[in-house]
């Protein structure tokens, strides 16, 4: 009985080994790449054109990287803030006419609702890939070309599909009661939206948000064909002219430094609002 | 029954008419983006790919001739054989590692959720930056891979990754399982997770032997989300881009020229909009077929529970 109990506690024991050697294994591939790039970035320039053995500086800590980045295009301060202002303004665009659109659909009847509706949700099934040169064409015909407000429209378009789905699920799962007792304290239309309801739906909001940064934060084909001068580049377009190199040689301190301006955002937000990208994608699987 | 009795009492339809205006006003927006963004711009697509379409000059009117010239288009075909033969390899090697990461994650155990969270981190970040991460590290003189096959004795000299087609294939290979495993790792856990836990055991019980389990019970009872992230990893694959682009600017002797490539290549670069435009809709057509394929096939999987 002893015995047994032992070699029970015993295999217990080198399964735990086997599973933990195996998931510190997994996340080393997973993480390696980061923490590489990230350390890499802070070398002094004599050290950046060196393989990367060891990953962190040896002779000192340096922003050298960074300078050097600088000084590609208008400055990455400029470049930085034109992804921000493409990515959160995307984020306010969708969702304020996503939760709007998302109301609507899910508590008021009118003609032709659920052809609307398929109609959104059908553009997933069209790669925006293959209608650029409309694209570009119609922004130029609206005057938006080259600008990051005709980006941001595109990229907002792009979210519709997923973010109108989320907020009429949100919507339809508040009880229609409480918007009836609303309605009996005098809340109508916009304000009952706002103050009542808003309120109740705020984590399929964050759901709708963190997946329109992400996705605006990183777009790089749409960016690099409609935006066409220096100063409107985003940091993945910006980063084309670091990969290109100057005079046939490339910085590469200037792209590590460069990839960890792209990537620290991405894995903050998603760090601290885990949850509710999981939500959302697991209501795109199930779905 | 009671629609009567709502349509004869005048207060409450003028009440559902004008509620009915105010819903098409909350979605207004959305249908106004919708509509100017997607619909008008694949109407546009079909229109110009019946043109000869130059960046400067008036349009002319070739009916099919873009088509036509679609199937003597050397460069054309190989770029579709290129991303078809990406898209199985790709998807093989996504599967191939997602699908043990899924059952390694799969049970509660003492930082499952920590790992869970790991492997998926290379997912949020952007294609763009993963490809630029990877270049550098596959860099000969600068990078990690090639310097480190040589200390650990695997090469003799620093292979330089990116010259030639077969490893800068795998590299890209790498970089995108890399990349996307964490995606479908998740996606997979979702219908593991949905099977009861009673059948595993059951069929334990009954001396079912794990492989025989996974033939016969995981492997049929996920077989709506096996297709979901079949789907996804497919349609991903023949919409790459940016890694072909910024890794390896379509590689050694242009042999890694993706389908979204070659179109961006014809209509951005030579600014044969119309030519590019007919290549869009032969995309969009089998992106759509591939959709319907979809449909199909997690209907085949309803009726079949």
């Amino acid at each position: 009985m002893k015995t047994r109990s032992k070699r029970r506690a015993r295999r217990a024991f080198w399964n735990g080994i086997a599973y933990h050697g195996v998931g510190l294994g997994t996340a080393f591939f997973f993480l390696a790449p980061f923490f590489v790039t990230i350390l890499a970035s802070f070398r002094p320039s004599a050290e950046s054109g060196r393989p990367p053995l060891p990953p962190w500086p040896v002779t000192g800590f340096s922003f050298d990287a960074y300078h050097t980045l600088d000084g590609f295009g208008s400055g990455i301060w400029q470049h930085t803030i034109n992804s921000l202002i493409v990515s959160l303004g995307t984020v306010v665009l969708t969702v304020a006419i996503s939760v709007l659109a998302g109301y609507g659909f899910s508590r008021y009847r009118f003609p032709l609702k659920n052809v609307l509706f398929v109609l959104i949700i059908a553009t997933l099934m069209i790669p925006f890939q293959s209608i650029l040169t409309p694209l570009f064409i119609i922004l130029a015909k609206l005057g938006l070309n080259n600008s990051l407000f005709g980006l941001m429209l595109i990229y907002v378009t792009l979210q519709l599909p997923f973010s109108v789905f989320m907020m009429r699920n949100a919507f339809d799962a508040v009880p229609k009661e409480i918007e009836e007792a609303a309605r009996i304290d005098g809340a109508r239309d916009i304000k009952l939206l706002v103050r009542v309801l808003l309120p109740l739906v705020m984590p399929g909001v964050a759901t709708v948000s963190i997946f329109a940064f992400l996705n605006a934060w990183n777009e790089f084909l749409a960016a690099l064909v409609l935006l066409s001068s220096n100063g409107n580049y985003t940091l993945p377009v910006l980063m084309t002219a670091v990969r290109a190199g100057r005079l046939g040689a490339i910085d590469w301190g200037a792209v590590q430094a460069g990839v960890t301006v792209m990537i620290i955002p991405c894995l903050f937000v998603f760090l601290l609002l885990q949850r509710y990208y999981m939500r959302g994608l697991m209501a795109g699987a199930v779905k | 029954m009671t629609m009567p009795a709502i349509a004869s009492s005048p207060a409450r339809k003028r009440r559902r008419r004008s509620s009915g205006w105010q819903g098409l006003a909350y979605i207004a927006p959305a249908i106004a983006l919708v509509t100017v963004f997607f619909v008008l711009p694949v109407i546009f697509t079909l229109w110009m790919s019946l043109h000869r379409w130059p960046l400067l000059g008036a349009p002319r009117w070739i009916g099919l001739g873009n088509y036509l010239r679609m199937f003597d288009d050397a460069r054309f075909l190989a770029a579709l054989g290129f991303t078809t033969h990406y898209t199985v390899v790709v998807t093989i090697a996504i599967f191939a590692i997602a699908f043990p990461l899924a059952f390694f994650v799969e049970k509660q155990r003492p930082l499952v959720s920590t790992y869970r969270t790991v492997i998926f981190l290379p997912v949020v970040v952007g294609l763009a930056s993963a490809s630029l991460l990877w270049v550098w590290l596959a860099n000969v003189d600068s990078g990690l891979l090639s310097p480190l096959l040589q200390m650990l004795g695997l090469t003799e000299r620093r292979l330089n990754l990116l010259a030639t087609f077969d490893t800068a294939f795998l590299t890209v290979i790498v970089m995108v399982v890399w990349k996307i495993a964490g995606f479908t790792m998740i996606i997979l856990l979702t219908g593991l997770q949905a099977i009861p836990t009673e059948l595993t055991e059951a069929a334990r019980i009954d001396g079912a032997r794990p492989w025989q389990r996974f033939r016969h019970l995981t492997l049929p009872l996920m077989r709506r989300t096996l297709a979901l992230a079949l789907i996804l990893s497919i349609t991903g694959s023949i919409l790459a881009f940016d890694q072909f682009y910024i890794m390896t600017s379509g590689g050694p002797q242009n042999r890694m020229i993706s389908v979204v490539y070659y179109i961006f290549n014809q209509s951005f670069v030579s600014f044969n909009l119309g030519y590019g435009a007919a290549l869009s809709i032969a995309l969009l057509v089998i992106l759509v077929l591939i959709s319907v394929i979809q449909l199909w096939l997690l209907k085949v999987g309803d009726d079949r529970p």
